[in-house]
Formats: structure tokens, C-alpha cells, sequence
């Protein structure tokens, strides 16, 4: 095993980091037609990606502002698909607690799902390098994701004025989420909370101010838990 | 999407707003809480969170699309199952857009 040092760290975190590019870039594009779509201009979803840097939850809000849906379940609805990030923070912890505030403050601003998967993986994988080595190997993993992020959003916006009509594009929101959604369902847990959500969403879809989603996203992890707590009682690990 | 208007006061509110909570989320356990472990229940609700929103939202879409005034279209749905199904086995999150894409537009073309 050679010698890690802080620099060292950080360009394997860079070197980690960069296949990331290809998941981020498409994303962001993405989001910069349908923002534009939707009537944002440049500055308006650039200054959405810079604040928020949140795929999901950036087209959630997006949408639920669409469908004219009350502020306060635009953000209860976005800041639920951003819960995730709850959890990275809280296992990101043992590893990046001991170092400074700032430098906490700064990883929390750049928390995206990529940089978490592989920074954790590259922790277990190095249990002997110190707070201050994983803090670098996590800053590289940014480096190249998040100027992408910020970049293809404008691009996305540009070119998302000069798209043409009859490209259907009303659909782009509903298949990213499909395809987000899809490789999750890693389990029958997770499978019986997707669908548990659809159904409710659709029963509940009468509510208005689109609380319909808020019920069928309680019920959604509500049923997920519960899966869970079965299956493990039928097959002790 | 007939000239979609966001009031320029609601987009702000939502963009100033949702960046503090999603940093808010992100800082929370990092920067404020520590190292103290969190209860099981609690895990266990937050394991399901994206699963349980997701297609929450996006059912509706699909069942009754903006595009159509809200009528079934076999385009749209064939799309939607499309994009679920390659997403599903390929786990390729890119390979299921461009699955679901493709599906949309031969469909809307063959149909016309």
C-alpha cells in the first residue's frame, strides 16, 4: 500500500470522480430545457442548479410551480425527495466529523448522490486515512461533477429557448423520473413503496393543492418500512 | 406546456427556500448533530423516501398527461413502461431515457 498523502487523496478523488461526469451532464442539460420550457430564463435556472445543485428535487419543484401547486407543498414535496441527503450526512459523519466547520459547511453545499457512493466506498476501502485525507478523496469527487452541473444547466437553458415545438417535451420530466426511479427498486421493499405511491397518488389525486402526493408519499415509506420489517422477520439475517 | 407562468415571487421563494433546506439536510447530521446515531424507525422511514415520492409524482403524468388534457395516451404510457422496464433491468439510468425517448417518438410518429 503506497503512502496517502492529503494531496494525493485529492486526485484520487478527482480520478474517482470523473466517470460522474457522464451521469451529471445529460441531467443537467436536461433540466436546463425544461426549466427554460417552463419559462425560466438563463439566470433563473442557473441561480436554480448553483442554489439547490438537487436533480430530483429541482424538477419536482419545477413541475409542482407548473401545476400552480401552493409553495409550501412545492418545497415539503422537493425537500422530501432531498431526505436522502439527510441520510448521506448522517453516515457521511464518523468519517468527516472531525474536521473543520467550514470545510463540513462547504461538503454539505456539494453533497450529490455520486459524491456520496463513491467517497463511502473509498472510506471502506482506506480505513487508515485520517479525517483530513477523506475530507480531500471527497472534495476530488466534486471537482469535476459540480462546474459540470453548473455548466450543462446553462447550455441546457440556451438551447432549451431554440427547441422547436412538437418534441413533446412535456414528457422529459415523467421518463427522468421513471429512469431514476427504476434502478432503485433494488428490493421488494422498495417495489411495494413505489407502487404503493402511485396508488395513492392516483386515488388521492381529487386533494387539492396537490396534497395527494404528501399522502402518497407518507404511505409510500410508510408501506416500504413495513415491507422491510417483514421480509427481515421471515429471513433473519 | 401552453405558455406556462410561474409568478417571478414564487420561484424565488421556492428557489431561496429549497436551497437553505436541501443544505439544511445535507449539514444536518455532518455539522450539527454529530455522531449520534439515529433510531431505527426513523432509518428505516427516510431508506424510502425517493421511492415513495417519485412516482407519486410521476403517475398522475402518465395516467393523465398535461399534453392530452388529461386523456390516456397510448404513446405516453408505452413510453412510461418503456423506460421503467430498460431502467429496471439494465439499472443504466441513461439507457432508460434514451429507451423511454425512443418509444415516445416512434410511437407519436407511427400513430401520427
Amino acid at each position: 500500500m503506497t503512502v496517502t498523502t492529503t494531496e494525493s487523496a485529492y486526485w484520487k478523488g478527482v480520478r474517482d470522480g470523473a466517470p460522474f461526469i457522464l451521469v451529471v451532464a445529460p441531467f443537467a442539460l436536461l433540466f436546463g430545457v425544461v426549466a427554460t420550457e417552463t419559462g425560466l430564463n438563463v439566470w433563473e435556472t442557473l441561480a436554480f442548479s448553483v442554489v439547490v445543485i438537487a436533480g430530483a428535487a429541482q424538477f419536482t419543484a419545477l413541475q409542482l410551480m407548473q401545476e400552480n401547486a401552493p409553495t409550501v407543498i412545492v418545497l415539503a414535496s422537493a425537500l422530501a425527495v432531498n431526505l436522502r441527503m439527510a441520510m448521506y450526512s448522517a453516515s457521511l459523519t464518523p468519517h468527516l466529523g472531525a474536521t473543520p466547520i467550514w470545510q463540513r459547511a462547504l461538503a454539505a453545499y456539494v453533497m450529490v448522490d455520486q459524491s456520496y457512493a463513491c467517497s463511502i466506498l473509498a472510506y471502506e476501502r482506506n480505513q487508515q486515512w485520517t479525517p483530513a485525507q477523506k475530507m480531500a478523496f471527497y472534495f476530488g469527487a466534486v471537482t469535476p461533477v459540480i462546474p459540470v452541473w453548473y455548466a450543462m444547466t446553462v447550455v441546457g437553458a440556451l438551447i432549451g429557448s431554440a427547441m422547436p415545438a412538437g418534441l413533446a417535451l412535456d414528457f422529459a420530466v415523467p421518463i427522468t423520473f421513471i429512469a431514476m426511479i427504476a434502478p432503485a427498486l433494488r428490493t421488494v421493499a422498495h417495489i411495494a413503496a413505489a407502487l404503493a405511491s402511485v396508488i395513492l397518488a392516483l386515488l388521492f389525486a381529487f386533494v387539492p393543492f396537490n396534497l395527494g402526493l404528501i399522502i402518497a408519499g407518507i404511505g409510500g415509506m410508510m408501506v416500504g418500512a413495513q415491507v422491510e420489517l417483514w421480509m427481515s422477520r421471515r429471513m433473519p439475517a | 406546456m401552453n405558455d406556462p407562468v410561474i409568478a417571478k415571487g414564487t420561484l424565488w421563494t421556492v428557489i431561496i427556500l429549497l436551497g437553505l433546506g436541501s443544505f439544511g439536510l445535507r449539514f444536518v447530521f455532518l455539522g450539527l448533530i454529530g455522531n449520534r446515531p439515529m433510531p431505527d424507525w426513523v432509518m428505516r422511514h427516510l431508506r424510502y423516501t425517493a421511492v415513495a415520492v417519485l412516482p407519486g409524482l410521476v403517475a398522475p403524468l402518465v395516467v393523465w398527461p398535461t399534453a392530452t388534457d388529461g386523456v390516456l395516451d397510448i404513446p405516453r404510457l408505452a413510453a412510461a413502461l418503456t423506460t421503467l422496464a430498460v431502467g429496471y433491468t439494465t439499472k443504466n439510468v441513461l439507457a432508460a431515457i434514451f429507451g423511454g425517448a425512443a418509444m415516445l417518438y416512434l410511437l407519436l410518429w407511427a400513430l401520427g
